[in-house]
Order: structure tokens, then sequence, then C-alpha cells
């Protein structure tokens, strides 16, 4: 798919000294869900209000859905979603009324309106609760009724800023699955900030990764993880007799850049190009018994860890 | 923008506040529900009247209070239209809704002025029931048609006075409290400033004064209050529509 959801050019936000986003230039594609990943105070959410045009950029500019967001701002929110950092409910109101509001608001017909919430609600679980005060329920509960009213208006953008932060592993997966089923129900493309980088490799088809307001990386997960460590392949190797004569074995051979004993296995780290097969033969050459041999790259918060690191001893941790 | 979308959003907003005044608070400053609009009620419907007699529906003086009762229950919610949008986590999330600018202020004002209005005129009603009652001897004591007019437009523009001011100063605070703090202590200058000013000033002036305004039609007098108090509301809405920058409040 060509359409491009959300484009900036060198968009830059600072707070007095504090680069909050710095000449940040990105294209999300439409359709897709796209992650925002970057440490706390990394300007994920800086962007995010840059983009619905809650802030104005100190430089550079931005255009969500064709709609600059500096000069069309109202066309921009009127076409997007937004969860962000807090779920903005209204506490003391129903769920329903929660809904009532924001459905009034896009100007959606009462019959349209009713029909639409209901829909959400019974696909988030929560339609027999309509009626009690949201402040009442859970925070995984509100944050599903926050996913519920972004969506309400059928966006064709949804904003997500940490849907899943300061939930328990059960209520985050719990909403992941709603995310994920929501959004590709409605086909809404989704630019989703989280920290949780599990939940960006499941959930995300390109990832970018930022760090003190500065783009350091973007592709896809597997992309990504490719690219970690120089795009070093690991192999990890279970079994008996997998001893140090084993361990000096492999690291005499070109093709291998580290090994590792842990436990009962051994973790390769091969250079890239470089094949596992020559490898197990040559361990079990050597008297040892292979019984699961394990081939992957790097995990995304590994390719994350490393390019997070990578910034900070290049000295912009210092700046 | 559309007209009717727009009146539409400012009546969204309206609704929206209204549904809060009547659910029930978990602690924090500046909200209402059943049970303070009920006291108001009392109060001024049945408390005020015992005490004052014949002259709550009578006398034209009673006029100041029909100015100041909307004053006086609008500063008790207003100082949460912001503050407390703020204070709760909504604000920004209604800052990222298609709502435009003047409809979410407007909408405010006018949940903020509907509520002073109506515990006004339901006080005021329930007020010459209780005064036909107490001292009818069988007859309904009604306010003059004029006074009653009069009452009514005084009643609108004292509320427009607290909800614009409160909206103004709810903008700006960083907390209910402080919002409800600063509008405590504004109308409380509103009303003893004059009081104090007047006793503070010479005997031979306020003989002066005396005379300047006893040669005054009362009808003149109104009117110029009337025009005052209009002039006021639209200049702290205009305050208010200037102050409310989008990018501003969502830094804040």
């Amino acid at each position: 798919m060509n359409e491009i959801a959300i484009h900036t050019e060198n968009l830059t936000r600072h707070f007095g000294a504090v680069k909050a986003v710095d000449g940040l230039t990105l294209d999300v594609p439409a359709g897709i869900v796209f992650g925002f990943l970057g440490p706390n105070g990394s300007g994920k959410t800086t962007t995010i209000r840059l983009l619905l045009g809650l802030l104005e950029p100190t430089a550079g500019r931005a255009s969500v859905l064709g709609w600059d967001t500096h000069t069309q701002a109202d066309e921009v929110r009127r076409r997007c979603g937004a969860l962000l950092e807090h779920g903005g409910l209204y506490e003391r109101l129903s769920a329903e009324d929660n809904l009532e509001f924001y459905g009034r608001i896009a100007h959606l017909p009462a019959a349209e309106r009713r029909a639409r919430m209901r829909e959400l609600l019974e696909r988030v679980g929560l339609w027999e609760r309509r009626r009690e005060p949201a402040g009442n329920w859970s925070r995984g509960m509100q944050q599903k009724l926050a996913v519920a009213r972004a969506l309400l208006h059928r966006p064709r953008l949804l904003f997500l800023d940490e849907p899943t932060a300061g939930l328990d592993p059960l209520a985050a997966a719990a909403l992941r699955d709603d995310l994920a089923r929501l959004t590709q129900a409605d086909g809404v493309t989704v630019f989703l900030t989280t920290h949780n980088l599990a939940e960006a490799e499941r959930l995300c088809t390109r990832v970018a990764v930022i760090r003190r307001g500065r783009l350091l990386d973007v592709g896809s997960p597997q992309e990504l993880r490719g690219r970690a460590g120089g795009g070093a392949v690991r192999a990890e190797l279970f079994g008996r007799g997998l001893d140090e004569r084993v361990v000096a074995l492999l690291q005499a051979r070109p093709e291998v850049a580290a090994v590792r004993r842990q436990n009962d296995h051994l973790q390769i780290e091969l250079r890239p190009g470089a094949d596992v097969a020559p490898l197990v033969a040559a361990v079990v050459g050597a008297g040892a018994q292979v019984e699961q041999v394990r081939r992957g790259s790097a995990s995304l918060e590994e390719a994350f860890l490393d390019l997070v690191g990578e910034q900070t001893a290049n000295g912009e941790g210092a700046r | 923008m559309r007209t009717d979308s727009f009146w539409s959003d400012v009546g969204t907003v309206l609704w929206k506040e209204w549904r809060e005044l009547f659910n029930p608070r978990k602690g924090g400053a500046g909200r209402s529900g059943w049970l303070s609009m009920a006291l108001s009620v009392a109060v001024f419907g049945i408390f005020l009247p015992l005490q004052t007699g014949r002259a709550w529906v009578e006398s034209p003086q009673m006029l100041v209070y029909w100015a100041w009762v909307p004053l006086f229950l609008v500063s008790g919610v207003v100082a949460d239209a912001f503050a407390g949008e703020r204070e709760r986590h909504t604000l920004e999330t209604l800052l990222a809704s298609q709502l435009p600018d003047t409809a979410i202020l407007l909408g405010k004002v006018a949940a903020a002025i509907s509520y002073g209005c109506l515990l006004t005129f339901a006080g005021l009603a329930v007020g010459a029931v209780t005064v036909s009652v107490a001292h009818g001897r069988g007859r309904l004591l009604f306010y003059p048609p004029l006074v009653a007019l009069a009452g009514v437009v005084l009643c609108a523009l004292g509320a427009g006075l607290a909800a614009s001011a409160g909206v103004l100063i709810s903008l700006r605070a960083p907390t209910v409290r402080q919002a409800a703090q600063t509008l405590s202590i504004g109308t409380m200058l509103l009303v003893f400033v004059p009081i104090f000013g007047v006793q503070a000033l010479p005997a031979s002036t306020k003989a002066a004064l005396a005379v300047r305004l006893s040669t005054l039609d009362p009808r003149v007098a109104l009117v110029l209050a009337l025009l005052a108090l209009a002039t006021l509301d639209a200049a702290l809405l205009a305050a208010a529509r200037l102050r409310f920058q989008r990018a501003k409040l969502a830094v804040e």
C-alpha cells in the first residue's frame, strides 16, 4: 500500500532548552499498525500532540491523512481517534454516557450512535455494565472503554499512547487482543507508542525507534532485528557433551562471532550469512550429542537496546 | 464552520456538563449534586423569604438578591470547568476531539449560567409560595411584573458575570481548589468593596451621593446597571476566548 497516513519533515518541538522532538522525518503508511518506540521521555507523547495539532511545532511540518497539522488541525482531529497518556474518561459518567458524549461530538445520528456503542461495547465485553460509572471500573476495563471511545466515529487513524501501561499482564493481553481485533475490523491505521517491545513485536507491521526526540531507526520488526548487532544471526544448541572442548572448537571457526555456554546449551552468535548445519556436524563429529537446534536473529528488545545503547555511547545521553 | 453544527457542539458540551452536575462526586471541590441543589432552593426559597416576609416579593430592593444569588451559585460550580478537566486528566482528550474551541468555552459558560439561573428561578418561585403561605392570608403573592422582568435579566447577567469570570479563572488555575478560592475572593470583593467603600467616604460625599441617587430615576439606574453588567460579561467572555488556546492548554 503506497498511501501515506502520516508524513513529517524535520518536525521539531522545543520546551525551552529541552528538545522534545528533534528534526523528526518520518512516513507512516496507511492501513498498518505503526509502533513508535522509545524510552520514557524520548518524545513519543510530544510527537502525538504535534500530530494532533495540540502543540505547535518549533520547526518543520507534519501532515496527517493529507491535512497539515498546524493549519488544518480541525480536519486532522475530525478524522482521528486518540487514546492519550491518560484515558480521558469522565469517571462520574457511565460508560454509556462517555460514549454518548463523544458520539455527539462526532455528530453521529442518534440511531447510528446507539448501534455503534452497542457494537463496540459488546466487542470489548462491557455492554452489560454500560450503565455503571466508569470511575468504578478497573484500569483494564477503563482502557477498553477508552479504546471503544476512540474508535466510535470510525476514525481512519488511531493514536494510542502507551495503551497497556500500568495494566497487569492479563489485562494488557486482553486489551492487546481487543485492539488487534477492533483495528483489523475497521481497517484503521494505528500509531502506537509503547516501550513494551513484546507488544510492538506482536502488533506492529513497522516500528520506529526514537530517543531524546531523534529518530534512530525505522523498519519492520524483522528488519530492526536483522540490523541489530550488525545483522548477526543466533543459534542455540541443546544436548549432551557440550563442554569447553566443543566451545573451543566452535570459537575457532571463522563463521562464529561468539559462543556462550549456559547450563545445558550453547548460544552461538554467527557472522552474517553463516550456516548452522556445518557447525552442528562439527559438534557431533567432536562426540557431543545434539538434541535440539534453534536458529533466529536478535529479539526486538535486543535490537532496541542495541540502538538506544549505541546512541548513548555516541554521546547522545550527555546532551 | 456550519452554524447548526456549532450550536449542536455547544449543546453537546452543555449536555455533558449537566450530566456531571447530577452525578455524585467522589471528593474534590466545586461540584454539586442533587443535595446541594435542594439545599440552595431551601435556603433561597424557604429560609430567606421567611426571614424577609412580604418584602421578599414586594420590595424592588430585592432585585439585589436576584443578581447576587446566581453569582453565588455559579461560583460554586464554574471553578470546575477547565481546572477540573485538567485535574481529572480529561482535558487533553477533550482537546483532541473535533470540538471547536468556542463551542467548548460557550458550552461550559452556558452550563454554569443555566445552573445558576434555573436554581435561582426555582428558589424565587418557591420563595413566592413560601411568602404567600406565611403572609398571604389565602392570597398568592407574586413579584410585580416589571420587577420580575428586570430580575430575570439581572439574574442572567449576574450568572453570566460569574460564569465568564469563573471560566477565565478556571482556564488559568492548576487545580479546582485554587480556582474556587480565587473565585470566592473575587465574589467577596465584588460584594464588600462597594459596601465598605461607600462607608469609608466622607460624610459630605455620602450625602451628595445620596442626593444624586435620590434624584435618579430608578428605571434609568436599573438600565445603567444592566448595561454595565452586560458590558462586563462580554469583556470577560472575550478575555476567556482569547485565553483559550489549545496549544497552551495542552502544554499546561
